[in-house]
């Protein structure tokens, strides 16, 4: 079971020509138009873009809570049809319950899958202490700060040992020190967990850091207007000319 | 191992370390205005301004329940009323809340019935006693089917509003997680709901008080703290009167601090509301 788990932790992701068409007052409002994208297992991807360009959309489609597209989104060859314990997802807000513990609210997505308690105990404390939260399980969120809420946001994301992460601006609200430093965290996080990563961002010097390509869209509608690879050895300089360099046509690909 | 010092939590809550009653000066403003009515009444009576029989004196008044024959009655009183009011509010709450359940947890019995309760929520409950007496005679079992519809409302209104603020946002969450039917339940909906629910019971009991004594003022048989005052009123017993109005206000008081105890204790992951 875990060995199977371990082998099939890395899944690709097909995109091929998806498009999503929302009706706004009975009037269709495109807002992807044929998305095509490859994601190799392992790889972490960013998607950057100006606000409405649909990237936050396309991360819903991917995670299944919007099911109503045309053109395909394969999982390992299979169309995403709703959400499922292979894929995880980490909002900009943490969106912990506020009743539960921290540990109760990272158990609740093996609690779904009927995982016993034992099972359920090792997996938490283990993506507790994957997150750094060890001495917190026993808090509630509002006992948390805003850099604490999202790593165990992580946690409860990574509970299931997913194929895909996605990660919608996850450290969009956060402030720029524990931005930073959570930026190192994930990096460390999907070296280590050997996870595909997608994460959708703003932030252009955020996506050069952690991706190993950055995906540029452009907005009304939504496509991709360049899709760049980030061929930078971790861990990475921000000050380097090569890794300036890049962020600068990066910036220049989303100026247009 | 990881560094925590860029996500330090936040300063655990600076606990006012309980400040005796006599440092609190919110308590001693709230005070100033019913301790200078006690005084003025005190004067008023003591210079015999009004007719004792009309407004009695604060000490006799105190005194009422313990030396006076009709006085002393007001225990059995107010223990038939509470009675009444636990059994008719039992009943109430665990229908509303049975009800609201439903209604925030099922689009079809939403539509189906939601208009209903709607409309018969827009009664005035006092327009119900005709009905119920009509119904069911002027005994007890008129009084608790009042008491339990006055509790019935808040509960069903406040139960089934909580369900449904729930935000999308936990809903989604949910929806990723694949939690089941009963986890959505246990684990979402009726921790969400919860302070609408307590809301929805701190209201039903006060109104259920309300309805306690006002239903055995209109069916005046037994005894109660309503059926007491109407007695007390053919009597022109006003002293009597003024007895109940009191017992009346200390018994919604004492409803009002249980109640927030209580609830502030159970919703504790609420964490201070600064």
């Amino acid at each position: 079971m875990t060995l199977q788990l371990q082998q099939s932790s890395q899944a690709s992701l097909a995109i091929r020509g998806v498009s999503k068409t929302y009706r706004v007052d009975d009037r269709p409002l495109q807002v992807l138009r044929n998305i095509a994208l490859d994601i190799a297992p392992g790889e972490f991807v960013s998607v950057v873009g100006a606000s409405g360009c649909g990237k936050s959309t396309l991360l819903r489609l991917i995670i299944g809570l919007d099911t109503e597209y045309d053109g395909d989104i394969l999982l390992d060859g299979q169309r995403i049809a709703g959400p499922g314990p292979e894929r995880g997802i980490v909002f900009q807000e943490h969106r912990l319950f506020p009743w539960l513990t921290v540990a109760d609210n990272i158990g609740l997505g093996l609690e779904a899958r009927g995982a016993g308690q034992s099972e359920r105990e090792q997996a938490v404390s283990e993506n507790i202490a994957l997150v750094g939260l060890a001495g917190f399980e026993k808090a509630y969120p509002h006992q948390l700060s805003g850099g604490m809420a999202q790593r165990a946001a992580i946690a409860r994301a990574l509970v299931n040992r997913p194929e895909i992460l996605l990660l919608d601006e996850p450290l969009g609200a956060l402030d720029s020190l524990t931005r930073a430093y959570l930026q190192k965290e994930l990096l460390r996080i999907w070296q280590q967990e050997q996870v595909t990563v997608v994460m959708v961002t703003h932030d252009v010097e955020e996506a050069v850091y952690l991706s190993d390509k950055v995906v540029v869209m452009e907005p009304r509608p939504g496509r991709i207007g360049a899709i760049v690879p980030v061929d930078i050895d971790h861990p990475r300089d921000r000050a380097a000319p090569e890794f300036i360099a890049l962020k600068e046509r990066i910036l220049g690909a989303l100026a247009h | 191992m990881v560094d925590l010092s860029a996500s330090l939590p936040p300063r655990t809550r600076a606990r006012t370390s309980a400040a005796s009653w006599w440092e609190r000066p919110a308590l001693w403003r709230g005070l100033a205005i019913p301790v200078a009515l006690l005084i003025a009444w005190f004067v008023v009576t003591r210079l015999g301004l009004i007719s004792s029989h009309l407004l009695v004196s604060p000490e006799k008044l105190v005194a009422l329940p313990f030396v006076d024959e009709a006085g002393r009655h007001v225990w059995f009183a107010l223990g038939e009323s509470v009675v009444r009011l636990v059994a008719g509010f039992a009943i109430g709450a665990t229908a509303g809340i049975a009800l609201g359940l439903l209604l925030g947890t099922s689009q079809a019995a939403n539509r189906a019935i939601g208009p209903s309760v709607n409309g018969l929520r827009q009664i005035t409950l006092f327009a119900w006693i005709p009905l119920l007496t009509a119904w069911f005679g002027n005994g007890d079992s008129s009084k608790i089917v009042y008491i339990a519809l006055s509790a019935f409302f808040p509960t069903a209104l406040n139960t089934y509003e909580g369900l449904r603020t729930i935000p999308a946002h936990y809903l989604e969450v949910a929806r990723v997680l694949q939690l089941s039917w009963r986890q959505r339940i246990v684990r979402l909906l009726l921790p969400g709901a919860l302070p609408s629910i307590f809301i929805g019971i701190q209201i039903a009991l006060i109104t259920a008080w309300i309805g306690t004594v006002g239903s055995e003022y209109a069916m005046g048989v037994g005894r109660g703290i309503g059926t007491f005052m109407a007695g007390g009123r053919e009597q022109f017993r006003m002293d009597v009167v003024l007895l109940g109005v009191i017992i009346l206000a200390v018994v919604g008081y004492v409803i009002n601090v249980i109640c927030g105890r209580v609830f502030r204790r159970l919703l504790h992951w609420q964490g201070s509301p600064s």
